[in-house]
């Protein structure tokens, strides 16, 4: 069988040590590192497991308004706590759309912002992929590439980040809590994740033995409460990634958008903030037009990267949707088919 | 190996046997884990066994890294074209019943990805798999040639199971050029993978020259018979165990390479093995429907009467065998028009030979005739359901022959009035819903045939009075095990509950194959016919005997009710099943049955089974998405034997039809030949949120003429019609008709 050292640490200091060492990967909840390695995807030398690891599984209201969420937090848990889901509705939506009830159970907070791409020769380790063995070239590119990137890709790749979740905090600037091997640092998780350029394989800002502790939800973010969603695309209803999707969250005062968030899915090797696309809405009124002229904004740089030249259109639909139902406002419940463009109280459809 | 099941526990029902809606005997079994499926089997010593696959799509294996895979702690033994021991049997012959030419590592070519090149037998699977993948193939490759662009085209004599290519009736001009109005259209469905929950497995051990096999199979005789080709031994050497599948969908019907190889590695290394193919595995070497383009020329009159109706299919198959998806054959019994022409071509590309899949051809074919069609409709100015009873068949039109029954009529009937069709608008994009979404009406005909196999059924009447049923039938989750012990149940005269059921192995007699949606009537006729075989011997027992108050009943006769047989001019006098062997001095008395049909019959009548099919859908005006938010199904297919079982079945169908018209697509790299979407994240069937309300109607039919029991039916009709339900409501929703399957968000949109 194929070997490997498996380490389950005691503290975070030991899962740093542990990981330090050249091969190693952090196992949490293994609905993406494990899948992989039986592809062959990938093939750690040794797997730190975190999962029993003190402290790492709690969310925390902090007194400034904002929370703290520890990387064991499992996906579900943190989509169905009172405190954070109603502070920030479009993260706990988009938690929602994603995966299946089942994986949302096991799946954590810190394993959802280190999932890799699901393109498929990322996982076909028969094919050339720059991101799974750098330097072989990219499949994708002059493959089966419809659900691939249109913002941000290089030559080198063409893949997508699959997470829903990720898309919600980009938009809310969320932080991201590291330890290392050099100590404890925080960056916005707007900066977590790399663009391919030419090292694709480096996908996030990690280094050797770093480890994602908790996310911190800053106070701002709350102030969006009463109107911000995230509004998912794609063919299967629940189960199944993004074509493209977009967190939105307004801040309207007075009839005018005082300010804005918005974030993309399933359009770039990472969650795409869409500042410009943000600086077109403030003071805006909150009405098609303005939303119409901000996902121009926001798909002003995008570019097909092969036969998915549809997903621009579509993601600017998506963007203006989503940016329909934040004005709408918040709904009082989540909706039974979160994300979806066929949940109730999404305001109503643009072209009436 | 496996210890015999446990006898099922009692079913819920109310009433006696058939015609009651029935829960599933295996119920229990399964929601408990007692049922054990083939890869459950763990004989002592066993074996581990792990494919490798080809990467590329053709040319040939140039080399094989069999000293590393060896190497590895675990492995026993690697199998490959060097090693492999003779068969007695050429995988690359047709000579079986039912075969395909398949894959048994006979040379080192390949000839589709997903190919067999060698098998790793270890002592865990853990090391097998790790041995596969230590064999880090090379290859001489050969440019792939997939998709229909790059495809080799070839004339189709013989399509699907041994029909003919070609078929027609009228003049075919002549009734073009009667026409007012002549619609000609296209349509594309992808290859699909049967994709069962269970994988295929199979656990092999020998015993000198005996083979004993544990796995999901639908033909479970014939199977046994062709094993013993391949291995050289008599036909009664093979043992062969299939109580459960996990889903068949005509993919377990059929041998395949890696079946053959397990077996082959346990008898070079004197253990047992066994072999799961892993989900990826399932797309190659087991079988797919093909990808077709279809055509189709629909000519009307003024009145939209059809005067010609050609319908034109292009079939995806192998290099190197034939099953030609006979697409374009749905249109031969469904709509009466004076002049048809069905006709096929091959298009050969380099990917495993596909097979039959749950409505092999009648699925794909239905999906374009039905939104064909649904386009001539709307040429005509007619309302679809109007337009297709303007052309209703009261004869099959390519034969002329009369159908042994037809309730399809009533179909429409029923099924458009629990709709709420009335009302539709004629032009599309006119509804909406509360929310602004698009909404949209559409329908189509399903059609599908009533086939009969050959099969044998023994049934033995125990001293107690209770039954003892047998025949090798396949239970792959539609409910046979219940469907089949209510008519045995029948045949005899008994409570169901006095009824032992045994399938799914060969000891017992030839239960035939578990496809076509004949399995029922075939297997089932079989057990009746063995239930009244005994009735019959009971009955010349008792009427002979001076002691029984039956003696003399003679002409006037008897009837067997509940155990008891009971004299027809006097209902008073009776006697128990078990008082008439005691006083016989009988331990048991046994009959035997078969199933099949009356050749008079089948050569006088066409036989289907008839439905329609109404689905709404709503789309998003913007966005593009999909849901198919009702479908209302109504079906005539005979008599009902379980009507629980049966809706559960026209609902599976339908939502496949939904899966088809939505979701099901095998995607592959045109240059690698590979399929990317080998997994079920990737391609896509429906989850419980895609399906919507349905309905499935069931409709009175007595065909006498089909069978005895007047048994059709119910497995696979419900794709049927559906798919172009689905797609003609897509159209009225949105007013957009997209010709390729599945429909996708850009297509609706026009992006």
């Amino acid at each position: 069988m194929n070997l490997f050292d498996y380490v389950r640490p005691a503290s975070v200091a030991e899962a740093v040590a542990a990981a330090t060492e050249p091969g190693a990967a952090y196992l949490a909840a293994g609905t993406n590192l494990l899948d992989l390695m039986k592809l062959g995807a990938a093939r750690p030398q040794r797997l730190v497991d975190i999962t029993r690891l003190p402290g790492l599984d709690t969310i925390e209201a902090l007194e400034d308004g904002g929370y703290r969420v520890g990387a064991m937090v499992r996906n579900a848990d943190l989509a169905r706590h009172p405190g954070f889901a109603a502070a920030f509705p479009a993260v706990a939506e988009a938690l929602l759309s994603g995966a299946s009830a089942q994986l949302r159970n096991m799946a954590t907070v810190g394993g959802n912002l280190m999932q890799q791409t699901r393109c498929a020769y990322f996982h076909d380790t028969a094919a050339a992929c720059n991101r799974r063995a750098p330097g072989t070239g990219c499949d994708a590119a002059g493959g089966e590439n419809r659900t691939h990137a249109v913002l941000g890709w290089s030559p080198s790749c063409i893949a997508t980040h699959p997470s829903d979740f990720c898309v919600a905090l980009a938009a809310l600037d969320a932080m991201v809590e590291i330890e290392g091997p050099f100590g404890r640092r925080k960056l916005a998780l707007e900066e977590f994740h790399l663009l391919p350029g030419t090292t694709p394989e480096r996908t996030t800002v990690l280094a050797p033995g770093e480890m994602v502790t908790a996310l911190l939800l800053p106070p701002a973010a709350a102030g969006f409460r009463a109107n911000a969603r995230y509004l998912k695309l794609r063919e299967r209803t629940s189960f199944a990634f993004a074509l493209v999707s977009a967190a939105a969250a307004l801040q309207l005062s007075g009839g005018r958008i005082t300010a804005a968030r918005i974030a993309m899915g399933g359009v770039a090797a990472k969650p795409w903030r869409a500042r410009a696309a943000e600086e077109v809405l403030e003071g805006e009124a909150p009405e098609r037009a303005a939303f119409e002229r901000a996902a121009e904004a926001a798909l002003s740089e995008a570019a097909p990267s092969g036969d998915n030249a549809f997903k621009i259109a579509l993601a600017k639909r998506v963007v203006t949707r989503a940016l329909s139902m934040a004005a709408a406002g918040t709904p009082a419940r989540m909706p039974a088919l979160p994300g979806s463009a066929f949940a109730t109280d999404n305001g109503s459809s643009a072209d009436e | 190996m496996n210890e015999p099941l446990p006898y099922p526990a009692a079913p819920v029902r109310h009433g006696s046997n058939s015609g009651q809606p029935m829960t599933r005997r295996d119920g229990r079994l399964k929601v408990t884990g007692a049922a054990t499926y083939a890869a459950d089997t763990h004989p002592e010593g066993l074996l581990h066994a792990a494919l490798a696959v080809s990467s590329i799509a053709r040319g040939r294996v140039s080399f094989l890294d069999v000293e590393a895979a060896k190497a590895h702690p675990g492995v026993v033994e690697v199998i490959t074209p060097q090693n492999r021991p003779a068969l007695a049997h050429d995988p690359d012959s047709k000579t079986l019943p039912f075969s395909f030419r398949m894959d048994a590592l006979q040379n080192d070519r390949v000839r589709y990805a997903g190919q067999p090149i060698a098998v790793v037998v270890a002592e865990t699977l853990e090391a097998a798999t790790e041995g596969a993948r230590l064999l880090a193939p090379r290859y001489e490759a050969e440019a792939a040639r997939i998709g229909f662009g790059n495809g080799l085209p070839e004339p189709a004599p013989m399509v699907g199971v041994g029909a003919p290519g070609r078929a027609e009736t009228g003049d075919l001009e002549a009734g073009f050029a009667a026409a007012s109005q002549i619609v000609e259209t296209g349509y594309e469905t992808p290859a699909q993978y049967h994709n069962a929950m269970e994988p295929h497995a199979i656990v092999a051990a020998w015993d000198g020259d005996h083979l004993s096999i544990d796995m999901p199979n639908q033909a479970i005789a014939m199977s046994q018979a062709s094993f013993a080709a391949f291995f050289g031994i008599p036909v009664q050497n093979v043992s062969l165990r299939s109580p459960f599948l996990g889903g068949g969908f005509g993919s377990k019907a059929i041998l395949a390479g890696p079946q053959v190889l397990c077996i082959l590695a346990a008898r070079m290394l004197g253990r047992p093995v066994k072999l799961v193919l892993t989900r990826a595995q399932m797309y190659g070497p087991v079988g797919h429907r093909g990808a077709t383009r279809q055509t189709l020329r629909l000519g009307t009159d003024a009145q939209g009467r059809l005067t010609a109706l050609e319908h034109h299919a292009v079939s995806e198959t192998s290099t190197f065998d034939d099953f030609i998806e006979p697409a374009a054959n749905a249109s031969l019994n469904l709509y009466a028009s004076p002049a048809i022409l069905a006709r096929h071509d091959a298009m050969r590309m380099d990917t495993g030979t596909p097979g039959p899949m749950r409505a092999p051809g009648e699925a794909s074919g239905s999906a374009a005739l039905e939104c064909a069609m649904d386009e001539a409709a709307q040429a005509a100015g007619l309302d679809p359901l109007t337009f297709r009873l303007i052309n209703y068949a009261e004869t099959d039109p390519i034969s002329g022959k009369p159908y042994s029954a037809k309730e399809l009529r009533a179909c429409y009937m029923r099924g458009a009035e629990s709709f709420g069709w009335a009302g539709r608008p004629l032009a599309p994009r006119q509804m909406r819903d509360e929310n602004g979404l698009l909404t949209g009406w559409g329908m189509g005909s399903a059609l599908f045939p009533a086939p009969m196999f050959q099969a044998e059924a023994r049934a033995v009447l125990r001293a107690d009075g209770s039954a003892l049923v047998e025949t090798s039938g396949a239970d792959m989750g539609q409910g046979a095990w219940t469907a089949l012990a209510q008519l045995a149940a029948d045949g005899l005269g008994l409570d169901i509950d006095q009824v032992e059921f045994r399938s799914g192995s060969t000891d017992q007699p030839d239960g035939g194959i578990a496809g076509g949606s004949g399995h029922t009537a075939t297997a089932g006729g079989a057990l009746h016919a063995a239930g009244r075989d005994v009735v019959a011997r009971l009955t010349e027992l008792a009427t002979a005997d001076p002691e029984s108050p039956l003696f003399g009943a003679g002409n006037s006769g008897v009837t067997a009710r509940d155990g008891r047989l009971v004299r027809n001019d006097d209902e008073s006098r009776s006697e128990a099943y078990a008082d008439i062997l005691a006083r016989a001095g009988l331990e048991a008395l046994e009959g035997t049955g078969r199933g099949a049909r009356d050749p008079a019959n089948a050569e006088a009548r066409a036989m289907f089974s008839h439905g329609a099919v109404f689905a709404e859908v709503k789309v998003d005006p913007e966005l593009g998405q999909i849901r198919v938010s009702r479908m209302v199904g109504a079906f005539a297919a005979g008599r009902i034997v379980n009507p629980r079982l049966a809706r559960s079945q026209l609902y599976g169908g339908m939502i496949w039809g939904l899966s088809f018209a939505l979701h099901e697509e095998a995607v592959h790299d045109l240059r690698s030949g590979r399929v990317m979407n080998a997994d079920l994240a990737g391609y896509h069937v429906p989850v419980n949120a895609d399906t919507p309300a349905m309905e499935a109607l069931l409709i009175d039919e007595d065909d006498r003429f089909v069978n005895d029991l007047g048994i059709k039916g119910v497995g696979e009709i419900g794709i049927t019609g559906s798919v172009g339900a689905i797609a003609n409501a897509i159209w009225h929703a949105t007013g957009v008709r997209v010709r390729r399957f599945p429909i996708r968000i850009e297509d609706v949109l026009g992006l």
